[in-house]
């Protein structure tokens, strides 16, 4: 049995771009939105395993910055998602 | 310590569909397959009376407004997995008690982390920040008073049973509370006055013995906080006493041909499961549940171990056409191999039986079973299976992935 996928108008996938370390792990580096718009990531200031409720899912949540804000990027199974701002 | 998830496919639904988070919601089976009852809810259908275990139907009675949502297993599988991994980081002993349900036993940790309380806090503490959903842990020196503690304080909270306060705490609850107290033990207690928790510690056991019987004794020491069992290390597999599988069918079985289908249906998936395992079975076990809910069980013993489906299905088969009437149709079937052997145990051959032609026999269903693992389960059926596709084309092995467990899984009390 597969599982099911919820659709969820607050929560948007993403995709993403990322540098693999010969050493080990890996580092988002850029997404590309929704609209096609690809947004930088100048820097990863946390990471830890988090619940968005606002979007619905849980995963690896990723605080980045971005045009000098800050965004949450989850990284759920194997999916990237974001949370839709209000507005 | 006890940690229990509140509401859990319920809260799981909920934090994955906002639009319905805030009214009152219901987890239910699928009423076209006739699972149609509620698998769990959340607190706003609670509020509305709604209990687990009721037909759709008569939680939409009590609340029209009710949402009914389909459960979604791997999902819940998943978020079970993310909760023993946040346990896993404390203790490695973890003994989960179903998908929502686990003991913890923290006490070689305390001089790293700090003492129950302050562990359990942590606990709730991760599991509503990591996976969006709350649980409940109650603290105490022995398991049963754990899982009490996990029952009395709802939603996200910590409850703290100790040896100084349990009598104040436990004793007044009702006897219903206890582990292993259901219905029937509580309206047999009631019958000799006692109603509550303290009264059974305060019983004699001989007393509690002469009408309960051995469950007497051991209903005693819970209530006592005797209970010394402990928690077992992950991995530490419970030993398997029986492999089983039941099925309540999509329309009532009427004939001997439709029961014929379903054993070899269920039959199948027992026999691979026991294969996988690496066992065989002396005995089979046959449940029969009939339209008005009244069930009963039989038993038959093979000559010698089996493991082939064939064998299975026929056994089982035979021990119903001997015993049932057909006073009513059939709702529910249930099939178990017990009476477990290795499969590699030496055994006696028969002089009568045809050995060569069950060593075929095991060969092919071997090839069967790489087969399905290869190309899906329905890649190879038997022509009886044909005979009714909806029937027939049910997988038990695959589509009922939760298995009840239980609390003496050693075997090791009654």
């Amino acid at each position: 049995m597969d599982e099911k996928r919820y659709n969820n108008p607050n929560k948007v996938y993403v995709s993403v771009k990322a540098v693999f370390y010969p050493h080990g792990g890996f580092k988002p580096i850029s997404f590309v939105w929704e609209d096609g718009t690809e947004y930088e990531i100048a820097k990863v200031t946390d990471i830890r395993r988090a619940a968005s409720l606002k979007a619905g899912g849980t995963g690896i949540r990723y605080t980045c910055k971005v045009q000098n804000k800050e965004v949450y990027i989850f990284l759920e199974e194997d999916r990237w998602f974001m949370e839709r701002r209000k507005g | 310590m006890h940690s229990d998830l509140n509401n859990f496919y319920a809260s799981v639904e909920c934090l994955h569909r906002n639009e319905i988070r805030n009214n009152p919601v219901a987890v239910c089976g699928d009423p076209a397959a006739r699972h149609g009852i509620v698998l769990a809810k959340n607190y706003l259908a609670k509020a509305a009376g709604i209990k687990t275990g009721e037909a759709i139907w008569q939680a939409q009675q009590k609340c029209p407004e009710l949402i009914v949502v389909p459960p979604n297993y791997p999902l819940y599988l998943r978020f079970s997995r993310l909760a023993r991994s946040i346990y896993a980081s404390y203790t490695d002993q973890v003994e989960p008690f179903g998908l929502d349900e686990a003991w913890l036993d923290v006490a070689g940790s305390c001089h790293l982390y700090g003492d129950g309380i302050k562990i359990a806090n942590e606990i709730r503490e991760r599991i509503k920040f990591e996976m969006g959903v709350t649980a409940s842990v109650g603290v105490s020196y022995n398991k049963i008073f754990a899982k009490l503690g996990s029952d009395m304080k709802k939603p996200d909270a910590t409850t703290v049973i100790s040896r100084d306060n349990f009598k104040q705490i436990v004793w007044p609850l009702p006897a219903g509370d206890l582990l292993y107290v259901g219905h029937a033990t509580e309206r047999k207690l009631a019958r000799y006055d006692i109603t509550a928790i303290g009264d059974i510690a305060n019983a004699s056991p001989k007393y509690l013995k002469s009408f309960l019987g051995k469950w007497g004794e051991v209903l005693w020491s819970f209530a006592n906080g005797y209970d010394n069992s402990p928690v077992i290390h992950m991995g530490e597999e419970a030993l398997i006493k029986s492999v089983g599988n039941s099925i309540t069918t999509p329309r009532d079985l009427e004939t001997d041909e439709d029961v014929q289908i379903i054993f070899y249906v269920l039959g199948e998936s027992v026999a691979t499961r026991m294969r996988e395992h690496g066992f065989k079975c002396r005995t089979v076990q046959i449940h029969i549940r009939d339209k008005t809910l009244f069930s009963f069980s039989l038993q038959g013993k093979f000559h010698k171990p089996t493991n082939l489906s064939s064998d299975i299905a026929e056994k089982a088969f035979s021990l119903f056409l001997a015993n049932y009437s057909w006073l009513n149709p059939i709702r529910s079937i249930g099939l178990r191999g017990c009476d477990l052997v290795a499969t590699n145990t030496l055994e006696q051959l028969s002089l009568f039986g045809d050995e060569k032609k069950s060593v075929k026999q095991e060969k092919a269903e071997n090839t069967i079973d790489a087969l399905r693992h290869r190309f899906g389960h329905l890649s190879v059926q038997r022509a009886v299976l044909l005979r009714d596709a909806a029937l027939g084309s049910i997988n038990p092995k695959e589509d009922h992935i939760i298995h009840p467990i239980s609390f003496f899984k050693e075997g090791k009390l009654p």
